[in-house]
């Protein structure tokens, strides 16, 4: 719907295009009668970073088109997840959310570049920082924030809060660092057997890296010649420890030894996009797995409980902040190639304020789920039954 | 020689916990408002034990200082100790070794890499050699990673190797319990995962109560002897003493018996035995049978859920000892049979209610 809405609405605001489509409603035409928006470019080509490579000929394209379409599309899509996070934050501190709560602002551009290369059809697991996949997976806002406040009409529930997010073909939400990562393999077993051309993405940070699981699954994955992409994403920390105290080797992707890999610029959707079109082509293909380290960085602290300046200074925040935000990037490119209009995009953010508010709003009314819901889903395929309780007196029906 | 097994000395915590996560690694504590502070109100009462008098001088500290302070004898004594884990260098999520790293050198405190299987595996090797490893798991619920290394490699170390080799001097550290809010992955109590292997020592303790890191070393209660000292392992303390039930339990789970106690007392004229279990593996019979010999009747409590928890193993050795003892069927008041739930962490935990619950019916029996 979300998706559908925003199609409708850049062609409305694409003005020419639209009207080669004939799809222009009467309201439409309206808006557009009162814009002149007819003459923005419908798309630009960028020059991009080049791609580290391992074990690879050849490593995806330099430069990569961007049409109007597509830009204000990802625009909207980073600004949702940035003002998404920036309101959990203000719901974490009038202590609406509790407990373990971790953010993605700064890193957007990996979750939106990613999903605009892949289909809906492939499929997606990672780690707790999870609110940015689960939303470019196809879950409302509403959900999300819902979820993160353990509301019935959360997108696990109310049963999993921040850590455990779902959505289809979007395996989580996984709180065990590393945990995912052979999960991914299987799942891209199955893409393999069914013989469906959809590959498995496995996302995992710089520091579960380092788990030993990792690297039994780069032999599995590549023994048996997986669909699936190996993604790092390297933020530069785990929890209070940077990469070069954690890491003997900090050139994540070339760290699956026999796995090709490419290094990208985790904050440039446009490297995370045509990096994983290539990548997503080669395990098509047939070829295997391949490795991506998306180089990034989170702005918040590990968690919400970590102010996330002892450890690095706030300088290097504001750098990054000033120097590589990915929306920011992204806004600089439309507006100097005439792709959008500073006031447009504002009327997105206006919108997507708008959006995330009402989204708060459920997110705050929404009530508990019911206290039955403690003893659901702990079998499956099982008939109810007795849940033993805290005594020999008090026990629980289990409903499903 | 005495046996030394590798021990898990493992620590109890909760909202001090909460407080100290958000303000250690972490910072700001934001001030709760009035409705959130009533929802999530502690479970329980914490009563400090009176200050020791065996040891000399005291001096007052909570959970984490005092096992920081543990750790720092334990590395002032001990030239070849060590301590490792993630982010332990500076001060770790539970700001147990601030400052160990700048008093005793970064190759004596450092951190690990985000790896636990790695990280006990490595501690073992450290220990074999003959010196003195501690390892911290940064939450209880990370320590599955590293259940084989525990399992097969430290706990059947001497025993395979007819004693040419132990990792007696091997202790991990990990925080358990429910912390509020922990949700899933922050509050388990897995120690009987652990209780069910010979080998290991399985020690928990709960803040500003007990404070140990590992077999005949370092102890410290809630007023804490200036000077290090030992306290014995598997050796249980009664708490209070009573005469009509016994009621056994450790880490934080002890703060709501006791208060149970209070409570059995003033409304029912029940006189209750508390007993802090402290150590798991091997745990004290003769002290909680002795216990029930007396006062006829047994309730334990513990958050980990009800099948297979340790309970179930008090339950039936004290079942087999003092049988004809026994007035009412032993009582376990245990977590549920779920997983640790997000929301509904107030109605799994067993509270003082529930608790005094089961004590009523067993009076009534
Ligand atoms: C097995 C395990 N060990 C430790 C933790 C605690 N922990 C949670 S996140 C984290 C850091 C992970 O860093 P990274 O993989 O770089 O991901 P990022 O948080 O940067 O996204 C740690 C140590 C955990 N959840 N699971
Ligand atoms: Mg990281």
């Amino acid at each position: 719907m979300r998706k559908m809405l925003l199609a409708a609405l850049s062609r409305v605001l694409q003005g020419p295009a639209a009207a080669r489509t004939g799809a222009v409603s009467e309201v439409a035409q309206v808006v557009v009668a009162s814009r002149t928006y007819a003459d923005f470019a419908s798309e630009a080509t960028f020059e991009i970073k080049k791609c580290d490579l391992h074990r690879l000929e050849e490593g995806p394209p330099v430069t990569a088109v961007l049409t109007r379409e597509e830009g204000l599309h990802y625009y909207k899509t980073m600004q949702t997840i940035r003002r998404m996070e920036l309101k959990a934050d203000q719901l974490y501190k009038q202590k609406i959310i509790r407990g373990f709560c971790h953010l993605y602002d700064g890193q957007e551009a990996c979750c939106v570049g990613l999903e605009a290369a892949i289909n809906p059809t492939d499929h997606l697991i990672t780690a707790y920082r999870a609110h940015g996949y689960t939303f470019t997976r196809g879950t409302p806002v509403r959900e999300i924030l819902a979820e993160l406040t353990g509301r019935k009409g959360g997108c696990a529930k109310g049963k999993g809060g921040s850590m455990h997010m779902y959505a289809k073909n979007f395996y989580g939400g996984n709180g065990i660092v590393g945990a995912q990562v052979p999960l991914g393999a299987g799942i891209a077993l199955a893409c393999k057997y069914f013989g469906k051309d959809e590959i498995c993405v496995t996302l995992y940070g710089d520091g579960a890296a380092n788990q030993g699981q990792v690297f039994e699954t780069y032999n599995m994955a590549a023994l048996w010649k997986l669909p699936c992409i190996f993604i790092c994403e390297n933020n530069r920390y785990g929890m209070g420890t940077s990469v070069e105290r954690a890491a003997a080797s900090t050139d994540y992707y070339k760290r699956g030894d026999y796995i090709p890999g490419l290094r990208v610029d985790g904050m440039d959707l446009l490297c995370v996009r045509e990096a994983t079109k290539f990548a997503a082509e080669h395990c098509r293909s047939g070829k295997g797995p391949i490795l991506m380290e998306l180089q990034t960085y989170r702005y918040h602290g590990h968690s919400m409980s970590d102010p996330g300046i002892s450890y690095r200074t706030r300088e290097e925040i504001q750098e990054v902040r000033s120097k590589s935000d990915p929306i920011t990037l992204l806004k600089d490119r439309m507006v100097n190639n005439n792709l959008a209009s500073v006031e447009e995009l504002k009327e997105i953010d206006v919108e997507v304020r708008k959006e995330i508010e009402e989204a708060a709003q459920f997110a705050t009314t929404d009530p508990e789920p019911p206290l039955e819901e403690l003893s659901s889903h702990i079998y499956c395929n099982e008939p109810p039954f007795e849940v033993r309780g805290p005594n020999q007196w008090i026990r629980y029906k289990s409903a499903c | 020689g005495p046996p030394t097994p590798a021990t898990m000395a493992a620590m109890g915590l909760r909202r001090a916990a909460v407080a100290a996560l958000e303000g250690g690694l972490l910072g700001r504590v934001p001030a709760p408002s009035a409705v959130a502070a009533r929802r999530h109100a502690a479970h329980f009462t914490f009563q400090p034990d009176p200050a020791p008098s065996a040891h000399g001088q005291t001096q007052k500290m909570n959970l984490f200082q005092s096992i920081t302070s543990a750790l720092d004898n334990a590395l002032a004594k001990d030239p070849t100790a060590v301590i490792f884990g993630e982010d332990v260098a500076f001060g770790g999520v539970f700001r147990c070794t601030v400052g160990l790293r700048d008093k005793y050198g970064k190759d004596r405190v450092f951190n690990t890499p985000l790896c636990e299987q790695g990280i006990v595996g490595f501690g073992i090797g450290v220990a074999v050699t003959g010196a003195t490893a501690i390892a911290e798991i940064q939450f209880a619920d990370y320590i599955f990673p590293a259940f084989d290394q525990i399992v097969n490699e430290a706990a059947k170390y001497r025993y395979r190797s007819g004693d040419l080799f132990n990792c007696g001097s091997l202790t991990i550290r990990a925080p358990w319990g429910c912390v509020g809010h922990g949700a899933l992955y922050h509050s388990q109590s897995p120690e009987a995962f652990f209780a069910h292997c010979p080998g290991i020592k399985v020690q928990l303790i709960f803040l500003d109560l007990l404070a140990c890191i590992r077999v005949e070393t370092l102890c410290f209660l809630e007023q804490v002897p200036v000077e290090p000292y030992y306290i014995p392992l598997s050796q249980a303390e009664v708490l209070q003493e009573g005469s009509d039930v016994t009621m056994v339990a450790w880490g934080t789970q002890v703060h709501v018996i006791k208060e149970v106690a209070t409570m059995a007392q003033e409304k029912l004229g029940v006189s209750c035995e508390i007993i802090d279990l402290k150590t798991i593996l091997p745990w004290d019979t003769e002290t909680v049978c002795k216990s029930v010999v007396k006062t006829g009747r047994l309730l334990i409590s513990h958050e980990a859920p009800l099948t297979g928890g340790f309970a179930a193993e008090i339950s039936s050795t004290v079942q087999e000892e003092c049988f004809l003892n026994l007035e009412a069927p032993i009582s376990r008041v245990c977590g549920y049979d779920t997983p640790f739930p997000h929301i509904f962490e107030p109605f799994y935990i067993p509270d003082k209610w529930k608790c005094y619950d089961a004590l009523r019916q067993m009076i009534n029996y």
